[in-house]
């Protein structure tokens, strides 16, 4: 996973709540078995709407996305943290996220930092007003910066350090394979297994 | 200390606590199917690892099986491309499947319950956020992404950290006619689809204890889109008789040792939990999705709702675009509103109970011109067993359609689906735009209220059925 310190880009608002995964990807597109170019798949029942926010020219090359309250509800589809990668997002700012969307978003290094809503709304000025403005969002300070606005925001504080770290799940949990094999061989006898 | 369910089978799977980590929490069950773990494998792969317990995975093909034809292969090259994945992986990495055409194919979260392998006490993840219905059993059971089912599959283990409790207690009884679809339809309202963030909910008190497994199945499985990862149950009698016999449930001295167990898991009386929610049961009835999230619901006896109503900015909003995209005006009595098509099926609403409580209800009548009633069973052996009553029948007299088993219409991600500006009263459980098929508009319902909207062609309960008869 590349390393995550400091991020700066041209944001983009997407004025919604309730952003479900089916939204930031239709079904349709989670048949690939890739890992991917989902780029195309992003929003894509909402592109086809020319007045849509990323179908206008002030939007093109944007890395971060400012959206409602409850980004990410529905689905576990991991397709929807690919899908905004591909599409060149690095950073989603809100004021609430899904569990299982804000978990998988910790494992591909998406950041969803979190901040009061009124922060949002303020993004959201700043970035209509001025959509070239160049959000900076620092994860070791925990602070978005846009123009004259300055706010930390919260992350949790294992995810981060994996992120400044740069470092695999999988890799961190194998070390301690000695204490799941006991763990394992202290397991009671009643518990079924599949075959 | 006193401990609630949830913070019993936690700290009974900690195999690794370290203070500003998460905890390694040990997985009993881990589910698979097509869509969510071909990347997953793949990872495996490339870092030239191995199925830590095959025998603790199962798999099964469910998200985009066709419901017709299954005898051929999947029309779709790129379903048939993900299922023939999942099929080679399965072969590669030596874990069970449960392969389109075989007696034990179906939803996966009506397979793992019908062969016993869900059990109290138990961890279970699949990457599908409705694991939370196996939280039925008392179970600790929740929706994973890709990356956590690669690190399920290398470790049988996840970091996780830990989870907030809500007791939801529903005092009283369920009036008649009212089901645990109306229950879970009308917590979400009520709570809010960001409600149960964070939370870990447990559903108790007596009218929960008074549901059959199924009904809890089907309480537990909506706890997702009120925002929770997980809902449980508390085991007791039914939970264990439920389970006695099954194909994987302990037998003989296992039994008994795993009934003991399963005795110390209820919250203990003083437990503290972080939040409560109470509902009155007697106070209940049909109730109904008119939005496009599953918290835009209401009794269908009521109207569609006029968002300037909504106290908050962002409800209004809601409100409003959801209107706009259902095609619904404000003040429109809900049981005016007419339907293209019905589907009954789905881990919500899919299992023999459901069945047989909408074919009590469609016995002998028509469905109504016009309408296309899809009866999708959540697993071949459910749907075997409906055979084995008649049920089948009773669906094709009426005039519905009888498929084999699968997710189906849920999610559209086989050949069922809404065309654009298509309404379904849909026993499903997310009316997200779009979901049932682009452009596809979808109420939530229960199967009761679904087969009388069949019969009646819009929004009904069972007892408009029943005044028009007499």
């Amino acid at each position: 996973m590349e390393k995550f310190t400091v991020h700066t880009g041209k944001a983009a608002p997407l004025r919604a709540s309730n952003v479900d995964t089916d939204q930031i990807i239709p079904a349709e597109y989670l048949k690939r078995i890739t890992r991917h170019g989902f780029e195309d798949a992003l929003f894509a029942a909402w592109r086809k709407d020319p007045e849509f926010i990323l179908n206008q020219p002030q939007t093109q090359g944007v890395t971060i996305l400012v959206a409602g309250p409850d980004f990410g509800t529905g689905s576990s589809r991991e397709h929807a943290v690919w899908a905004l990668m591909d599409y060149g997002f690095k950073v989603i700012i809100s004021s609430r996220y899904a569990d299982i969307f804000r978990g998988n978003s910790g494992k591909q290094g998406l950041l969803t930092a979190v901040v009061d809503q009124e922060v949002v709304e303020a993004l959201w000025q700043i970035i209509e007003e001025a959509p070239e403005t160049q959000v900076k969002v620092d994860l070791e300070a925990r602070t978005v910066n846009a123009g004259e606005l300055t706010a930390s925001f919260e992350v949790d504080d294992y995810v981060r350090w994996r992120l400044i770290e740069g470092l695999d799940d999988i890799g961190l949990t194998m070390r301690h394979v000695e204490t799941i094999n006991s763990f394992e061989a202290a397991r009671p006898t009643f518990k079924p297994v599949t075959r | 200390m006193a401990r609630t369910l949830a913070e019993k089978v936690w700290s009974d799977h900690v195999v690794r606590h370290a203070e500003g980590e998460p905890d390694l929490l040990f997985i009993d069950l881990h589910l698979v199917h097509e869509v969510t773990s071909a990347q997953a494998f793949d990872g495996l792969r490339e870092t030239q690892r191995i199925v830590r317990r095959p025998d603790l995975t199962l798999a099964t093909e469910d998200h985009n099986v066709p419901t017709i034809d299954i005898d051929k292969p999947i029309a779709d090259p790129i379903s048939r491309a993900q299922v023939d994945a999942l099929r080679n992986n399965c072969a590669e990495f030596g874990v069970p499947i449960y392969s389109l055409g075989n007696a034990e194919q179906g939803i996966v979260h009506v397979v793992g319950p019908q062969l016993g392998l869900t059990q109290p006490g138990m961890t279970v993840v699949c990457g599908d956020s409705h694991t939370s219905t196996h939280g039925a059993f008392g179970a600790l059971a929740f929706g994973i992404g890709t990356s956590e089912v690669e690190h399920v599959l290398a470790t049988q283990t996840l970091p996780l950290k830990p989870f907030k409790t809500m007791a939801i207690t529903v005092n009283g009884a369920l009036p008649e006619g009212v089901t645990a679809k109306d229950l879970i339809l009308a917590v979400i309202t009520k709570i809010g689809t960001g409600g149960g963030q964070g939370y870990v909910l447990e559903y108790r008190g007596e009218a929960i204890r008074a549901l059959s497994m199924e009904a809890r199945m089907t309480i537990c499985n909506m706890s997702i889109e009120a925002g929770a990862r997980a809902g449980m149950i508390a085991p007791d009698e039914t939970t264990f008789d439920y389970l006695n016999g099954r194909d994987h449930a302990p037998k003989g001295a296992d039994w008994d040792a795993a009934v003991a167990y399963w005795r110390t898991l209820p919250s203990d009386a003083d437990a503290k939990f972080d939040a409560e929610v109470v509902i009155d049961a007697s106070e209940l009835s049909p109730f109904v999705t008119w939005g496009t999230n599953p918290g835009q619901g209401a009794p269908l006896s009521d109207v569609v709702p006029t968002p300037e109503d909504f106290a908050d900015p962002a409800a209004r909003e809601a409100a409003t675009k959801a209107l706009a995209y259902m095609g619904l005006t404000a003040g429109t009595p809900l049981k005016s509103i007419a339907v293209d098509t019905v589907f009954l099926g789905s881990c919500t609403n899919g299992r023999i109970e459901d069945l047989r409580a909408a074919a009590d209800i469609v016995r002998g009548r028509k469905v109504a011109d016009g309408v296309r009633f899809m009866v999708v069973p959540g697993s071949v052996r459910v749907r075997l067993e409906a055979m084995a009553e008649g049920l089948d029948k009773v669906f094709l007299e009426a005039g519905a359609e009888w498929r084999e088993a699968g997710c189906s219409m849920c999610l559209a991600m086989n050949p069922d689906k809404l065309i654009p500006g298509e309404r379904s009263a849909s026993t499903s459980n997310r009316n997200f735009e779009g979901r049932q098929g682009p452009g596809g508009r979808t109420h939530l319902v229960s199967p009761q209220v679904a087969a009388a909207t069949a019969i009646r062609g819009t929004l009904s309960a069972p007892a408009d059925l029943i005044t028009n008869a007499s």
